[in-house]
């Protein structure tokens, strides 16, 4: 699904954060090769979900398209601008239209400030003064994100996590954004309010036509809320496809070990889904696998993997639009792999 | 839950935890009951406030007793708790039941190695020496899947990955092979698959020690891979309880039926709006008259006069199975039958 002219268009996005160490000198040692190389695009209105587990480089890669860190490589295109090295004056305009949520409703709201304060302070920072006045406009948003519009003049303290969240999209709100880069955005959030916050976005995205990325480890919410969706692992997508692509087909083992981790609410006599068990721990982005950078957690890789990097392509059996980068793609009726709970050093 | 001759390994009666502060009291848990049979797993669901960690640290006597009133009856193989000596407390913590805590990272000390932290436990109870300890540490951390133990064990919690942290503290809990393990939220904080790991494990030791397991959590979805039993928290209160198919599949309180119709599933259809239950957890300080839920409750207009808001429903429990509720049971089959297809038995 690769669009004409997408709202966002990013191709080699690389990010390394170098180390610095040594003495009595301090020098570059090695490289936090947190995201490399990255391919996507997000279309006008349109969601996607960036899913994976910790160190994967998804919150980074949230930063980079909102350019909060500036890329070390590959090219990011806003409305076909070129932004990647895009000083502050340049992004100044473009910064109005690509606004972001945070995961932490506790961290992300200045205590110090009032909620009216808070949700202006976009207006304020770029000298926008909406007909009718900031106020005005404050509470307006207020109640497009089911908060109390006669509250404007509270702090944060005296709100819930989930109101709070509110609080913060009602911020992300002010500017009247094209693209939202919503980082976690339910995961500090009881569960009972983690519908609601859903909710309120997806409310947000039809009513206002606006685009999302978003960023989140829980494979359902993404599900749901997104209409194309990526795997990362360790820097690199190693999957990506419209929603009901990838959960209906996934192809890439990773993606599967991650779809059959998930606990579901469901006691059956007979399970729905074979349990895939990784064995180890996701290896450090400061010295990620030669090749394929999943093969160390694979339990079917080869000695190819570890020579040659898997392309992200259309392989065989895929629809248009479904990337995959594996050399031996699981297919509908692939073995999954054995348990090895006790045994955690096997797959070497 | 059904106690024969014996009586239950572990078996709460109407515990009360009560803080004082500046604001009032808070009544963080208030009239709990629950048994628990050596071997099994009761999985506690609950989200802040609901009382969930209170009645563990409770049961560790890990409270604070200056400013905590605890009433009612914690029992543990024919041991009361409540009211113990810190001597005989300091026994059996550690010993005979001991806790994994939500945050590895903040639980564990960062100036000591693993293994002088998975030793000292194990010195404190046998009394043996630092080179047992030691030994003994290995072993542990062994039996928890942790690669090179004879390395790692030297290394500090800041070397560990957060799954290997949580494994770290999982063998810390274990090294005197206590008879229960209380876990609280242990797997909240980490990825799916390593969470799937950590359930293997425990699950695997359960097995071969026969421990009794109380398991925290918020996530109906791990309650359905790990416990036996299933008790609901809601406000400081027991609001449902029963094996883990009766709570899952056919649930009696709103609550708990809320939750279950709230999450997104992986299968479940995608263009309709998620059913959040409404408002926030309630304040325990000043909690809601009569049903602490009946504020965020969908059906609370169903019940007759204003029950609901006046009188606390009574928790009444059959073979291990109730809940606390006005609604009629005729009212809770036909309202609660519709989740996922499922007709409620």
């Amino acid at each position: 699904m690769s669009n004409a002219n997408p709202l966002l268009d990013v191709s080699g996005l690389t990010k390394h954060f170098s180390i610095k160490g040594g003495f009595p000198i301090r020098r570059t040692v090695g490289a936090v090769q947190a995201v490399d190389g990255l391919d996507f695009q997000v279309g006008e209105g349109e969601s996607l979900g960036l899913v994976g587990e910790s160190g994967c480089g998804k919150s980074t890669t949230g930063r980079l398209i909102t350019r909060l860190l500036e890329p070390t490589g590959g090219k990011i295109s806003y409305r076909g601008q070129d932004i990647t090295h895009a000083g502050r004056k340049q992004l100044a305009p473009i910064r109005s239209e690509i606004q972001m949520i945070f995961q932490d409703p506790y961290a992300s709201l200045n205590p110090r400030q009032t909620v009216g304060k808070i949700v202006a302070g976009p207006m304020e920072i770029n000298n926008i003064n909406p007909a009718g006045g900031r106020e005005a406009r404050v509470r307006e948003l207020l109640e497009i994100v089911g908060l109390n519009p006669e509250h404007y003049n509270r702090f944060p303290h005296e709100f819930s996590g989930g109101q709070r969240q509110r609080i913060g999209v009602a911020r992300a709100l002010a500017l009247e954004p094209k693209l939202i880069v919503a980082d976690e955005p339910v995961s500090a959030l009881d569960v009972s309010i983690q519908a609601q916050v859903v909710n309120l976005l997806q409310k947000v995205q039809k009513e206002l036509g606006i685009a999302f990325v978003f960023i989140a480890h829980d494979l359902a919410i993404v599900r749901h809320f997104s209409q194309r969706v990526a795997v990362m692992y360790l820097g690199k997508i190693v999957e990506i496809a419209d929603r009901d692509d990838l959960y209906g087909n996934p192809r890439h083992p990773y993606t599967r070990a991650l779809l059959s981790a998930v606990p579901e609410a469901t006691v059956d006599e007979t399970p729905a889904r074979e349990r895939i068990r990784l064995v180890g721990d996701v290896p450090s982005p400061i010295n990620p696998p030669t090749g394929c950078r999943f093969r160390t957690r694979c339990w079917k890789a080869t000695e190819k993997c570890a020579t040659e990097a898997p392309p992200l392509v259309q392989v065989e059996g895929n629809k248009p639009g479904h990337l995959t980068a594996c050399h031996y793609p699981e297919t509908a009726d692939t073995v999954p792999a054995p348990r090895l709970s006790k045994d955690p050093e096997a797959a070497a | 839950m059904t106690s024969t001759d014996q009586q239950p390994f572990l078996s709460i009666k109407d515990l009360k935890v009560h803080f004082s502060t500046e604001d009032g009291t808070v009544k963080a848990v208030d009239g709990l009951s629950f048994d628990l049979e050596r071997g099994k797993t009761l999985g506690i669901v609950g989200e802040s406030g609901s009382g969930k960690s209170v009645t563990n640290l409770t049961i560790l006597g890990l409270h604070n007793p200056d400013s905590t009133t605890v009433e009612g009856s914690i029992v543990l193989d024919d041991q009361e708790l409540n009211g113990a000596s810190e001597k005989t407390l300091e026994k059996l913590r550690g010993n005979k039941m001991s806790m994994i805590f939500q945050d590895a990272l903040a639980s564990l000390s960062p100036y000591h190695t693993v293994g002088i932290q998975i030793g000292e436990t194990y010195r404190k109870h046998t009394g043996c020496s630092k080179k047992e300890a030691r030994a003994r540490a290995i072993e542990m951390l062994t039996r928890v899947g942790i690669p090179q133990p004879d390395l790692r064990v030297d290394e500090y919690p800041h070397q560990f990955s957060g799954g290997m942290r949580q494994r770290a503290m999982i063998a810390m809990a274990l090294v005197c092979d206590p008879e229960l393990l209380i876990a609280d939220e242990p797997t909240t904080a980490l990825d799916v698959t390593v969470q799937a790991q950590i359930m293997d494990l425990l699950k695997d030791l359960q097995k071969e020690f026969g421990t009794a397991i109380i398991f925290i959590t918020h996530d109906l979805g791990v309650i359905a891979d790990i416990a036996d039993e299933v008790l609901v928290m809601y406000g400081g209160r027991c609001v449902e309880s029963g094996t883990k198919k009766e709570v899952l599949r056919a649930p009696q309180h709103p609550y708990t039926w809320g939750l279950l119709s709230s999450m997104p599933s992986l299968d479940g259809p995608v263009d309709v709006p998620l059913n959040p239950i409404p408002g926030s957890p309630p304040s325990l300080l000043n909690p809601p008259s009569g049903c602490r839920f009946h504020p965020r409750c969908a059906f609370a207009e169903k019940v007759e006069s204003d029950l609901c808001s006046t009188e606390r429903p009574p928790l009444e429990i059959t073979d291990g199975r109730g809940s606390a509720c006005h609604l009629t049971a005729d009212q809770r089959s036909e309202f609660f039958a519709d989740l996922a297809g499922s007709p409620a038995n």
